[in-house]
């Protein structure tokens, strides 16, 4: 009778193992669900806007430049950020705002992005802290799921930051 | 011949559903707890690899004690790799300084600056190979590489 339920206890803890080391793998390599928080989105993502995110594109290192990705925050790991990518390595970003007489270029560093939320007026992002590296980006946001009139693929970006090179064409 | 089909495909359900079981659990105890890692080149010395050239040393890189990125100063540590000028930096919020023990030697935060503590992967808490050099990495800072003041945290 003991030897019953030690062995039933052996089993269910054994599958327990098993399916939390699938689910481990599947939110670490496949994607996981994301509830956004914040403004700095607006109008892409608004407030409480449920999406998901997937881990390959980071992996294989297919990040493109007008990507929406979460991130590590720079300063707390703890915390998430949910931006644009405006820039990759290498490529040159505009560090000027859209009513600046003169406008400044900087380049993206080596193993470096730099990001921009959607609502320029409202977002703290590379504008203030400088690109991030590369390995704090987490997961590219592909779909939204909630609200329901707007699930589906995301839009391009509505500000006109990204500065378009021959590369970029095809 | 049909005793020798299903025991052929008994053999290929058992092996699919070890398989299943076994790849998940190996990813996640590297994933989440520990996973080993040879020490090479000599910008570590003479904590690591104090003889050079032949025997390297073979580190425990602890993931599960730096799940919280709980790390005190003297510790080893890896991190995600990435690309300083000045003579005295400010290490800002959420961010550290790392450094070789060999200096001179060693690619570190003198060239790249601080880390941000999101790149933390893991603490080298155990040289595990070769066994004469089985110990535990204690945390310890070279004399002269102190923080030159520290402000705690105001509660």
């Amino acid at each position: 009778m003991f030897r019953r339920v030690l062995g039933k206890t052996l089993g269910f803890v054994g599958y327990t193992i098993q399916y939390g080391c699938i689910a481990h793998c599947a939110f670490e390599y496949v994607g996981e669900v994301v509830v956004c928080s914040g403004p700095s989105m607006e109008p892409t993502i608004v407030n409480h806007d449920v999406v998901f995110s997937e881990r390959m594109s980071r992996n294989l290192f297919k990040i493109k430049k007008g990507d929406i990705i979460i991130a590590k925050s720079p300063f707390d790991p703890n915390m998430n950020i949910c931006k644009r990518v405006i820039g990759l390595e290498g490529d040159k970003v505009c560090t000027s705002g859209p009513s600046d007489l003169f406008k400044t270029h900087t380049y993206v560093p080596k193993g470096h992005v730099w990001l921009e939320g959607d609502n320029l007026r409202n977002s703290s992002d590379s504008r203030s802290y400088g690109p991030i590296p590369y390995a704090l980006i987490r997961g590219r946001v592909c779909l939204k799921l909630w609200p329901p009139h707007s699930v589906g693929t995301l839009s391009e970006s509505p500000t006109r930051r990204i500065i378009k090179t021959q590369s970029d064409s095809d | 011949m049909a005793q020798q089909a299903t025991a052929g495909r008994r053999y290929l359900r058992a092996f699919v559903s070890g398989f299943f079981v076994a790849v998940p659990v190996t990813v996640t105890v590297l994933d989440r707890f520990a996973y080993v890692a040879r020490v090479e080149g000599a910008s570590m010395q003479p904590s690591l690899n104090p003889d050079g050239g032949s025997d390297c040393d073979v580190v425990l890189l602890n993931r599960w004690s730096v799940r919280n990125y709980q790390v005190q100063r003297g510790d080893i540590v890896s991190v995600i790799t990435l690309g300083y000028k000045n003579r005295y930096v400010r290490v800002p919020d959420g961010h550290f300084w790392i450094e070789g023990d060999h200096h001179g030697h060693s690619l570190d935060s003198n060239s790249f600056g601080p880390v941000s503590v999101g790149l933390l992967h893991g603490r080298a808490s155990h040289i595990i190979w070769p066994p004469h050099r089985w110990q535990q990495i204690k945390p310890s800072l070279p004399a002269n590489r102190g923080p030159l003041d520290t402000q705690e945290e105001e509660g």
